[in-house]
């Protein structure tokens, strides 16, 4: 199976290639529309800001190469923020996949701590991503904006309210959370979007 | 709801994990990669790996150890040790790290806090401060009194600095912090417990995590460290590496006490 991991100005993207080598298998990290096209998975990693990586990817054509991949694409953090239609980070118009609008975390008491950093639950999962899930698992999280629960909702966490950390649409499927980070848990949700 | 963290600590000598007790004495405690995964594989929610070989040739061995670590570990780690500048930060983020931890650096400039929350963002940027009560008369239930003079020191808790406790750790959170880590050196090594009044006073003050940090001997120091010292992670060393305190024990443990841990 081909991986390509997309290459662009976001941070954490060697774990997410380190994680999938973990699974045995040899992805290609790069921003080579050909390569990308081709692959048999794509994923959408990184952590980040919502409107220079925006920029970037508007700059180096991602943004339309991304939104027109028909194989199962997995966005992970930042990239599951881009999938969305807009974010409230610098007031950022993303890529529209998703028709949901990012909010930023706005703390309701002091233990409300943003970003949210550490590990929490997502429960009410549905979809093969999670196929397996029998409770609700632990995954890592590292954010300040979240995408409110909607139609595309396919896990819900709860940290100040609940929100989607997860979320599905066509062949589009992206986690709030990393994966990469999240111990075999998140070994079993990447290896479950290679069987998809 | 989010869950209060246990992080094992490995102090990294030329590639192999040491503890100290009171920042001296230091005893063998295995290989880092192998220790790390195990941590892991029990349960440890974060590792930290620092690194306290001085020189420029320890520097290399470690960079390479971090990128060993990325490849095999599969839950968040922070580096540690000798971070000066902002291109160290680079160079252990390009090698897999997922946080950094500086400490006497930001005490000689804070500007370089600022600069790693610009550059990389401020989950990346933990700040360690090691600071120690001076007044060895005001201890209140065998805890340094928090109005107390807590001074913080630099260079592994070698050298006293002006700054004091609370004030530099309220510039740190202002400054773009995404972590404190606290090490009280009147409580590291002595495994009486956390200094849960400082801890209190940090954690209900700042706006960002608050990490504990000297002095786990027990599992009720954890508990009460997350119950009454209101810390969002407490870090140990020797604790787990001797296997004194088996992490699913401490968490099943916690989870019978009332805190919220990842099981």
């Amino acid at each position: 199976m081909e991986v390509a991991i997309i290459k662009y100005n976001a941070g954490n993207i060697g774990s997410v290639e380190n994680a999938v080598k973990r699974l045995g298998l040899e992805p290609i990290v790069t921003d080579n529309p050909e390569i990308i096209q081709k692959a048999d998975r794509v994923i959408f990693p990184g952590q980040g800001e919502a409107h220079s990586t925006m920029e970037y990817l508007k700059a180096h054509k991602l943004d339309e190469l991304i939104v027109n991949l028909k194989q199962p694409v997995l966005g992970i953090c930042i990239g599951m923020q881009l999938l969305c239609r807009h974010s409230e980070e610098y007031n950022t118009d993303c890529l529209g996949v998703f028709d949901v609008d990012v909010k930023r975390f706005i703390p309701q008491k002091h233990e409300d701590k943003v970003p949210q950093m550490g590990w929490n639950t997502i429960e009410d999962t549905k979809s093969s991503l999670f196929k397996g899930f029998e409770k609700p698992e632990f995954v890592y999280f590292i954010h300040s904006f979240y995408a409110p629960l909607s139609e595309f909702t396919i896990a819900t966490t709860n940290y100040i309210q609940p929100y989607s950390s997860a979320l599905h649409k066509d062949n589009f499927y992206a986690t709030q959370f990393h994966p990469e980070k999240s111990g075999v848990v998140g070994e079993r949700i990447i290896k479950n979007f290679f069987e998809i | 709801m989010l869950a209060k963290r246990i992080i094992p600590c490995l102090d990294i000598k030329d590639g192999q994990t040491v503890k100290g007790t009171n920042f001296v004495n230091l005893r063998q405690a295995g290989d880092p990669i192998e220790l790390g995964k195990a941590y892991s594989i029990q349960g440890a929610d974060e590792l930290v790996y620092l690194d306290i070989t001085a020189s420029h040739e320890g520097r290399k061995t470690f960079t390479e150890l971090v990128k060993r670590i990325a490849q095999e570990i599969n839950i968040p780690f922070t580096v540690g040790g000798g971070i000066n500048e902002l291109s160290d930060v680079d160079r252990l983020l390009n090698a897999g790290a997922d946080k950094v931890s500086i400490n006497s650096a930001a005490l000689r400039r804070p500007e370089l806090i600022d600069e790693i929350a610009r550059n990389f963002g401020s989950q990346v940027c933990v700040v360690a401060i090691d600071a120690k009560c001076e007044d060895n008369t005001l201890y209140e239930n065998g805890d340094p009194r928090i109005d107390g003079n807590w001074v913080c020191y630099v260079n592994g808790g070698r050298v006293p600095t002006e700054r004091k406790l609370f004030d530099w750790a309220k510039e740190v959170n202002e400054r773009g912090a995404g972590e404190i880590l606290f090490t009280s050196m009147n409580h590291d090594g002595v495994k009486n417990g956390f200094a849960d009044a400082a801890l209190r006073k940090l954690a209900d003050s700042l706006t960002i995590p608050i990490i504990a940090s000297g002095g786990a001997g027990t599992k009720e120091h954890f508990r009460d460290t997350f119950l009454n010292g209101h810390s969002d992670a407490a870090l140990a060393a020797s604790v787990f590496h001797f296997g004194e305190i088996p992490i699913p024990e401490l968490k099943q443990y916690l989870t019978a006490e009332g805190v919220n841990v990842r099981l």
